[in-house]
Formats: structure tokens, C-alpha cells, sequence
């Protein structure tokens, strides 16, 4: 192509050959310029939380983590009942959102299988749980949940079982339980949509194989099914974790957003991300906004690691499979 | 241990039910073509309504889908035309990243790059940080719709002489272009429900769009969550109303897509 040409028939080869080229290649460079936006859009977030948090990052140093005190008042910022409260809502909502949505996903894979009408219908309706906006979940649980939680959840844990330490403190409503019920419902369908994937990728001779050996369905599940897939489901928990981690806004409307460590799940809290949705428009001078980017920059990180860490366990899983989260 | 499936399923389709419930007994009061319409009024005021929130988020949401759909779709493009290529590799993977980013970071980021630079909250700022969000969905959907094109279609079309680019343009896209459209469609849903990338970006007005791009705007789910969390009755059902504006729309987006264009893209999910 690049020689000159030497007879006529070869210089019209070659000129529509040039002329196919040079449409490939704008075509190449245009869409390659997509793909290196994306590229500089995450590393220019990185970038900029990082050069912007530079104040507080070298005033507070590794104490910013360890520091319990969050005063913008007094010029003293110390992140860890940020980080406690996001840690325990997350946990908290792995620890109720785990079970239900592996059960979902058995379901969806296991039993409803060539059951078109109720597993397809069910299999929406629990896709459709990660539609609603974040916003909408806060609003349901300012009104609708936190009332009853108090009543008939929080109330009766309190009297019968209040020598436990987590379920000490009066119960307030606005508080890390209620927010670790809300993060459990939001991320429900995260959990049960990958396991299933996974679950599906799961190789039918694994089943036939205990089928064979006289297993019913439950043993083949228990047995065959969900030791096969564990890698892969542990890579769908984390990534439910990752979503509970970085969620704000039906947060920040039912944990009471008090900055405070204690054991009691019944007392109010505050999140990593809430923080920075209440704090940051109202921050007043720079090493205030710098501390609060630092906060956004420790929630960067969780994310990015826990994100890595799950598609490193999903990828083992399937990489066999076409399959991608 | 069925009966344990079942109870999960049961617990994961409740919440639904209570919600979207929840949603239109306390917010179907509301609704009237005068709330769907009017400015917000002042407590004690009746009447108001959430027009401009409305308004608002049509303007944020479109211009982010201007933004989002060419990158998006470009990206996609790439990463299913070029997989082997080195840089489709590091970019598909940041998008994967990015696609789970906690939202609140992205409008950090925005609120860095943009309104400290024009010192001004603004509808554009909004626009770009909801366009940060819809990026990843586009580019993986884009991606998908286009991987599942048979490759037959492709080799015919080459063999009849059309190069290359003629052929991802009229064959591969216009065959995937349901799949396009889901994503697009999907991504469009998601933004107009994102509250957190707003509160520092679009920031929120009480106010008609007044044709100045560079300055605050009003959106559906920032009026939520003020009026929400506010002490007033009167605010909370405003709340209520807005907040089923908001389901209804993301619903309907939603189940319409899914019925239109069917099971295909089913892997390709909603929430990416």
C-alpha cells in the first residue's frame, strides 16, 4: 500500500485502498479518543481529589484516619466515626443482604429455570429494586420504615435482648440500624443479578454428575452448586459491599448523621459519604473543603480497591464463560 | 430449605411492592396539572408545585446525554471493534471501574474542575456530572449490543468490497441499534434519579430555567430530598408528589424497555 504505484491499475488499487484507509482510520480515532476520554476521566478524578485534599493530607497526616474528632469549629478534623459508620451500615447490610439475595439468585437460576412466566415476571420486579433512585429509598425509609423499625424491630430488641451491647442505646429510629436495612434492600439486586450470572455459568455436568449419585435438588445445590460458584459469589458480595460503601443520599436520610463510634446499632451515626453531602456547600474556608475532599479521596480508595477486589473474583470465576459485570 | 428460596424472594420483592405502594398513595394526592406546572410556593402558600424541578431536570439530563452518548457510544465502539488493542483493555476495564463509582466522588470531581473555575453553581455542571454517570452504562451497552452482531453480517458486507468503517456504521451499529437504544434509554433513567452528583453541581433553584446555562438549576430529586427532610407537612407532600413523578418515570422507562426490546439485552443490566 505504501509503495508508489507503478502501472494505472495498480495506482487505482491503491488509491481507493488509500481512500478505505484513511475512513478507517478517522473512524479508529474518533472512537479511540472516546476510549482515552474514559481513561482520563478516571485518572483526572484521582488526580484532582488527590491535589485538592493536599491541605488537610498534610496537616492532619495518618491521624486524619485515627482522629475521632470532626470539629469544623475548632479547625479539627478526624475522620474515623466517618469510616466506623460507613463500615458497620455496609456490614450491617451485607449481614441481611447477602442471604436474601443468594436466595434470590438460587431461585432464579435453580428453580425458576424453564419456568418462563413467574421467573422472568419475579426477575424483573427484583431488577426493578435497582431502578428506584437513591433518593426515593431515603424518602420511604424517613417515613415509612424508620417508624415501624422502631416500633416492632428496635423497640423489642431493645427490652428483651438490651444487656447486648448492640442493641443497648434506646432506640432513636434515625440510627445504623435502620441505614444498614435501607443499604440491605438497595443492594439486594446487585447481589442476586451477578450471583445468578454466576450460578448460570455454573457447568451442568457438575449437576449430573451428584444427580447421578442419587442427590435430590437441595443436596445438588448445597453440594455441587454453591461450592463451585463460591469464588464468584463472594466476588458478587463484594460488590454489593462496594455499592453499600459508596451510597449517599438514602443514607444520609436515616442514619441521624451524629459522628459518633459506639457498639449500639440503635444510635445515630454518620457515613463517609453522608458527610460530604451535608458538610460540603456549607464549608466555609479551605482546609474545611480540602478535609472534606480528603474524605471523598478515602471513599475513592475503599471503592477502588473493593471494586478490584471483585472483579478479580468474578473474573477467576467465569473467565471461561462470555461473561462481564 | 425451598421454603428459605421462596422466603428470600419474598423479602427481595416487598420492599418493591411497599415502595412503588408507598409511593402513589402519598404522592397521587398531590398530582394535578398545577403541581406538574407551578413554581414551588413558600410555606403556609398553597399551590405550589415542582414545575421547575421538572423543567430543570429535563435541561440537566439532556445535556448530559449530549455529552454521554457520543463519548459512550464512541468508547463502546472501540472496546468491541479493537478488544485486543492494549488501550481498550485499560479503558474498558476504568470504565467497569467507573460504572461502580460511589457518585458522590463524581460530583467532587465536577464541582473541582468546573464550578470552582467559574465560581458558580451552574445547570452545565450538573449536566457534566450526571453525563459521568451515564458514560460507563452507555460504553458497556454499546459494547455488549455490538459483540452479539454475528460476524457473518460483517464478513458479507467486507466481502462486497465495503470498507471497514462504512461497515461498522451501516451494518454492525444499525443491526445493534436496539441495543444501543436500551443502554442509551437505561442511562437517561438513571441520571434523572442521581441526587448526590447534584448538590454541589446544579445546586438547585426555586426558580424557572432563565436561559443562563451558568447558573443554578432546579431538579426533580434534589427538590426531594430538601423538601423530604424538611420540617414542614407541606414540603413533605410536595416530596411525595415529586418523588412519584420520579418512580413513575424511571418505571415506565424501564418496563418499556424491557418490554420493547425484550429479554436479549437482559444481561446487559439495569443498574450495570
Amino acid at each position: 500500500m505504501s509503495k508508489e504505484p507503478k502501472t494505472m491499475a495498480d495506482g487505482l488499487t491503491s488509491a481507493s485502498m488509500r481512500r478505505k484507509l484513511n475512513g478507517d482510520l478517522i473512524l479508529k480515532a474518533l472512537v479511540a479518543c472516546a476510549a482515552i476520554a474514559v481513561v482520563a476521566l478516571l485518572l483526572g478524578l484521582g488526580i484532582e481529589l488527590i491535589t485538592h485534599s493536599d491541605l488537610s493530607l498534610s496537616k492532619f497526616g495518618l491521624s486524619f484516619l485515627t482522629g475521632t474528632t470532626w470539629d469544623p469549629v475548632h479547625e479539627i478534623f478526624g475522620a474515623l466515626p466517618f469510616l466506623f459508620g460507613t463500615i458497620v451500615t455496609s456490614v450491617l447490610a451485607l449481614a441481611i443482604g447477602l442471604p436474601v439475595g443468594l436466595g434470590v439468585a438460587i431461585f432464579l437460576s435453580e428453580k425458576a429455570k424453564g419456568k418462563r412466566v413467574y421467573g422472568y415476571t419475579l426477575g424483573t420486579l427484583v431488577e426493578l429494586l435497582a431502578a428506584v433512585p437513591s433518593v426515593i429509598y431515603g424518602l420511604w425509609g424517613l417515613f415509612f420504615l424508620v417508624p415501624i423499625l422502631k416500633t416492632y424491630v428496635e423497640g423489642p430488641l431493645h427490652s428483651y435482648l438490651g444487656f447486648v451491647p448492640l442493641f443497648a442505646s434506646t432506640p432513636f429510629g434515625l440510627d445504623f440500624f435502620t441505614a444498614g436495612v435501607v443499604l440491605a434492600i438497595m443492594i439486594i439486586p446487585t447481589i442476586s443479578a451477578v450471583s445468578r450470572d454466576i450460578l448460570n455459568a455454573v457447568p451442568n455436568s457438575q449437576r449430573e454428575a451428584m444427580y447421578s449419585l442419587g442427590a435430590t435438588h437441595w443436596e445438588v445445590i448445597r453440594k455441587a452448586v454453591l461450592p463451585y460458584a463460591r469464588s464468584g459469589i463472594f466476588g458478587a458480595t463484594i460488590l454489593g459491599l462496594g455499592r453499600a460503601v459508596g451510597e449517599t443520599m438514602a443514607v444520609t436520610m436515616v442514619i441521624g448523621n451524629t459522628p459518633r463510634i459506639t457498639a449500639s446499632l440503635f444510635s445515630g451515626g454518620y457515613t463517609l459519604a453522608a458527610v460530604i453531602a451535608n458538610e460540603f456547600t456549607e464549608a466555609s474556608y479551605p482546609l474545611y473543603v480540602s478535609a472534606l475532599v480528603e474524605i471523598g479521596l478515602i471513599l475513592f480508595g475503599l471503592a477502588l480497591t473493593i471494586n478490584l477486589l471483585a472483579r478479580l473474583m468474578i473474573w477467576r470465576m467465569t473467565k471461561n464463560t462470555r461473561f462481564r459485570v | 430449605m425451598t421454603g428459605l428460596v421462596y422466603a428470600a424472594v419474598a423479602v427481595a420483592v416487598v420492599p418493591l411492592v411497599l415502595i412503588v405502594g408507598d409511593v402513589v398513595i402519598q404522592g397521587g394526592s398531590q398530582l394535578s396539572l398545577s403541581f406538574l406546572t407551578n413554581l414551588p410556593r413558600p410555606v403556609g402558600v398553597p399551590g405550589g408545585g415542582i414545575g421547575n424541578a421538572i423543567e430543570g431536570s429535563a435541561i440537566i439530563v439532556g445535556l448530559a446525554t449530549l455529552i454521554a452518548v457520543p463519548i459512550g457510544v464512541g468508547a463502546g465502539i472501540y472496546f468491541s471493534e479493537w478488544p485486543e488493542s492494549r488501550l481498550s483493555f485499560i479503558s474498558s476495564f476504568m470504565n467497569d471501574v467507573m460504572a461502580e463509582f460511589p457518585s458522590i466522588t463524581l460530583g467532587i470531581f465536577v464541582y473541582i474542575i468546573i464550578v470552582l473555575t467559574t465560581r458558580t453553581f451552574s445547570a452545565i455542571s450538573g449536566g457534566v456530572a450526571l453525563a459521568l454517570i451515564m458514560i460507563p452504562i452507555v460504553a458497556r451497552t454499546t459494547e455488549e449490543s455490538l459483540k452479539i452482531v454475528p460476524v457473518s453480517l460483517r464478513e458479507a458486507s467486507l466481502a462486497l468490497g465495503i470498507p471497514r468503517w462504512k461497515t461498522v456504521i451501516r451494518i454492525v451499529i444499525s443491526t445493534g441499534r436496539s441495543g444501543l437504544a436500551t443502554g442509551i434509554l437505561l442511562s437517561i433513567a438513571r441520571a434523572t434519579g442521581e441526587t448526590a452528583p447534584l448538590l454541589f453541581t446544579a445546586f438547585g433553584s426555586s426558580y424557572y430555567f432563565g436561559g443562563n446555562l451558568n447558573s443554578p438549576i432546579a431538579a426533580l430529586p434534589l427538590l426531594i430530598y430538601t423538601y423530604g427532610i424538611s420540617p414542614f407537612p407541606q414540603w413533605q407532600a410536595a416530596a411525595w408528589g415529586a418523588a412519584l413523578v420520579l418512580v413513575g418515570f424511571m418505571l415506565i422507562l424501564n418496563l418499556s424497555v424491557k418490554l420493547l426490546i425484550g429479554r436479549k439485552f437482559a444481561g446487559v443490566r439495569a443498574e450495570i
